[in-house]
């Protein structure tokens, strides 16, 4: 019986997770910045990936992510916008998980981390798809780009982190 | 922040910093250049950079050539990027077309005007 319970607050939370996600995805489609880059976003939706993965576990970031991603390409984007940030997300995923074990690093850490290697993801893709190496032209701005964004993010998540610090969404 | 977090901040900036001056020393400009267009990996031109010209790519893309300088004029893609791109006539380089995959760079015709790099 506790165990049901468990999955059914588990999914619960996964919805509302998804959702706000999803928000985060529209209202990015609504700051008119562009910073003449292709590719160079805020990244706000990475915020809530961030903050589950610190909340939980890396297995119910990347669900939540790839759900996220396919989701807002659907809604917001195209077939090509997906691929991009899929590579971009899972690859992200994977680095801020993996440095996420080192204690040496804080949230802003993981997070401009994660911002720096979705941007090299995505780029990847890029070089993958126009077979041109040139594409890497945007590497140094991508670089800092992804540093910039990722900072912001990580400021924020330590602080909604240290607000929620008493909340648990595991239910262990 | 935590002593790594500047670390990795201070790395990724060195980084970028680094590859970015490979890229302007890297580049030559001046020279006759060419620009060469490619789709989808496969070459698709070379143009001269001299002589103005318009250059139809496909009929997705419209590639300019004017006072020794390429700019795309159009293309059918959604975001228009390449359209918005500033133009190229420097060795290296590039306007990329993600959508219709096209590529188009500079290519200079002779090698870099330095005579060598020391370290």
């Amino acid at each position: 019986m506790k165990q049901k319970n468990q999955i059914r607050s588990r999914t619960a939370y996964f919805g509302v997770f998804t959702a706000l996600a999803l928000i985060f995805s529209y209202v990015e489609t609504l700051i008119p910045i562009n910073f003449g880059i292709p590719g160079a976003k805020l990244g706000l939706a990475n915020l809530v990936i961030v903050i589950v993965l610190y909340k939980t576990n890396w297995r119910e970031a990347l669900l939540l992510s790839a759900v996220r991603i396919v989701l807002a390409g659907f809604i917001f984007g195209n077939m090509f916008s997906i691929v991009y940030s899929l590579a971009g997300g899972l690859l992200s995923l994977a680095v801020m998980t993996g440095i996420r074990k080192n204690k040496g690093f804080s949230v802003i850490g993981v997070s401009m981390a994660g911002g720096v290697s979705h941007n090299i993801g995505q780029l990847a893709v890029a070089v993958l798809v126009v077979q041109t190496y040139q594409v890497g032209y945007y590497l140094p701005v991508l670089l800092i780009a992804g540093l910039a964004t990722g900072a912001l993010n990580g400021v924020i998540s330590s602080g909604v982190l240290k607000s929620l610090r008493n909340v648990n969404f595991t239910d262990n | 922040m935590k002593r790594n977090d500047w670390i990795l901040a201070a790395g990724v900036i060195a980084a970028a910093v680094l590859i970015l001056c490979f890229q302007i020393f890297g580049s030559t400009s001046g020279g006759s250049a060419a620009v060469s267009v490619a789709v989808g990996g496969e070459p698709y031109g070379t143009y001269s950079l001299d002589e103005d010209q318009a250059v139809e790519i496909n009929g997705t893309n419209r590639l300019i050539i004017k006072d020794g300088s390429a700019r795309m004029e159009w293309a059918d893609c959604p975001d228009q990027l390449c359209v918005g791109h500033r133009g190229i006539s420097r060795s290296g380089e590039s306007i990329i077309c993600l959508p219709n995959q096209v590529v188009i760079s500079v290519e200079s015709s002779q090698d870099s005007g330095l005579d060598g790099v020391v370290r």
